[in-house]
């Protein structure tokens, strides 16, 4: 370890911290850039130091954006009347990309996880309710992930929004496209079944 | 069992946690006792085995032992414990459940029961009405499996047999004082005559006989206060989903006062809060 030059193990530490990275893949990254030439490095190295600089979290949804509010946020011609809610920014993307969905978000950060100590707090949910103050939200689609946590999650959110007299609709679940009827689990398969659809 | 490369088991999901692109590092608990193993691609959405993995699943397992844990193979889902997902409070106290299991049962400790008492415990918590009083009878039963079972015959300063008076308990001592021992010992809390019948009760009956209990409110509060005050100072750190479930427990009973103030509500036929 002493014969590691102290530049070298910083990085190798920086990188192992990251969700998914070990230190194996951390030395194989460091060793990469060292190999790989300065500019690759500086670039890297701009891109991480901007990161943070020029993004902000979205007064209104929460989401990461690089100005306040997003440009979702702030599209007259998106539906202001329909938020969807989901748990991180990923998914605000991963919606985006099915082109089907005009309407704007709301991102909580996360999920409700006991396990974890993640409560309301430490949720954006305060946040969500002040949204809906207004009167003008008309539809809160949740579009919490089909866990048990995400389930949960959801649960909470229909006691808080259901009083307020706001429709509340929940993603369907059901079996995935390219997926396997005689692998699906029972749930997936009684939610599949009970949400089936006439075929014209 | 273990020795072969690849074996089949039961499994009930404990905790999980994302890993790499798309998997997932599950804490499983199997009658021959807790393990980590990793689930690769579960968090596709066309995952084979995503659903049957599910935290609180009971799953029957194919494993393969890898270099740093055990990976997952094949699985399928055995039982669905839908009230668990339907149903946010007893979501909330099998994730109770899952936590004390997972903090009182260490890896490579060999015993069967934990599994077979989580699997039940798994069920009372979907299907019975007083969830409270079953949570405390699975909080003696893993006490006593794990070898922390507090004494509620003797005194545990002068093991005299106690009497129903009012006695005391101390979490460092393991147990109850009587009434004379309690006095003089400042770790120890008065303990009502009623909430030590009802831990002897929970701690020598079986679950047919639990059933049929019914307690006051104070008294539930009182043993629930004692034990788990009692399982932090063993494990020495507080319970992480002991606050959710009291938060949760404080805003339904709000919203049920709610209720009942705008009219008769219509039946509940769910657990009492």
């Amino acid at each position: 370890m002493t014969a590691t030059p102290k530049a070298v193990n910083r990085l190798i530490e920086a990188f192992s911290r990251l969700p998914g990275i070990g230190p194996k893949t951390a030395s194989r990254l460091t060793y990469y850039l060292l190999r790989s030439g300065k500019e690759e490095a500086l670039e890297l190295a701009n891109a991480l130091t901007e990161l943070h600089q020029h993004t902000v979290l979205c007064s209104i949804c929460c989401n990461i954006s690089d100005q306040d509010p997003c440009s979702i946020c702030a599209d007259e011609t998106r539906d202001h009347s329909t938020i969807c809610v989901v748990e991180d920014p990923l998914d605000v993307l991963a919606i985006e990309n099915t082109g089907r969905y005009r309407g704007v978000y709301h991102v909580l950060h996360g999920h409700i996880s006991p396990l974890e100590r993640i409560g309301p707090d430490e949720l954006r949910i305060k946040e969500l309710m002040r949204r809906l103050e207004g009167g003008q939200v008309q539809e809160v689609i949740l579009a919490t992930n089909p866990t048990l946590e995400g389930d949960a999650t959801a649960m909470y959110l229909v006691r808080l929004i259901e009083p307020l007299g706001i429709k509340v609709t929940r993603l369907a679940l059901g079996l995935p496209r390219g997926g396997d009827l005689e692998y699906a689990d029972r749930i997936t398969l009684a939610e599949a079944l009970a949400g089936r659809r006439e075929m014209h | 069992m273990r020795q072969e490369r690849l074996f089949r088991t039961e499994g009930i999901v404990l905790r999980q946690r994302d890993y790499g692109e798309a998997d997932r590092i599950l804490t499983l608990l199997t009658p021959g006792g807790k393990i980590t193993a990793l689930a690769k691609g579960i968090r596709r959405a066309t995952s084979r085995k995503a659903g049957h993995l599910e935290l609180f699943a009971h799953s029957q397992l194919m494993l393969a032992r890898g270099r740093n844990f055990y990976i997952i193979t094949q699985a399928e889902s055995l039982e669905s414990l839908e009230p668990l997902r339907e149903d946010l409070l007893r979501f909330t106290y099998a994730c109770y459940a899952a936590e004390l299991v997972d903090s009182f049962i260490q890896e490579g400790e060999e015993s069967s029961e934990p599994y077979g008492l989580l699997l039940q415990a798994l069920h009372w918590f979907a299907q019975e009405r007083d969830l409270r009083l079953w949570m405390r009878y699975f909080e003696l039963r893993l006490l006593r499996f794990s070898g922390y079972q507090p004494e509620l015959f003797t005194c545990v300063r002068c093991l005299a047999p106690l009497q129903a008076v009012e006695n005391f308990f101390s979490a460092e001592l393991g147990g109850v004082l009587c009434h004379r021992c309690g006095t003089q010992e400042p770790s120890a809390k008065a303990l009502s005559v009623n909430a030590h019948k009802v831990l002897r009760y929970l701690s020598t009956r079986s679950a047919a006989e639990v059933r049929n209990l019914r307690l006051h409110e104070g008294t539930h509060a009182e043993v629930e206060t004692l034990l788990q005050h009692y399982i932090e100072y063993i494990l020495e750190r507080e319970l992480k989903s002991v606050a959710f479930l009291r938060r949760l427990r404080r805003e339904l009973r709000a919203l049920e006062r709610e209720r009942s103030l705008k009219g008769p509500s219509p039946s509940n036929p769910g657990a009492r809060i």
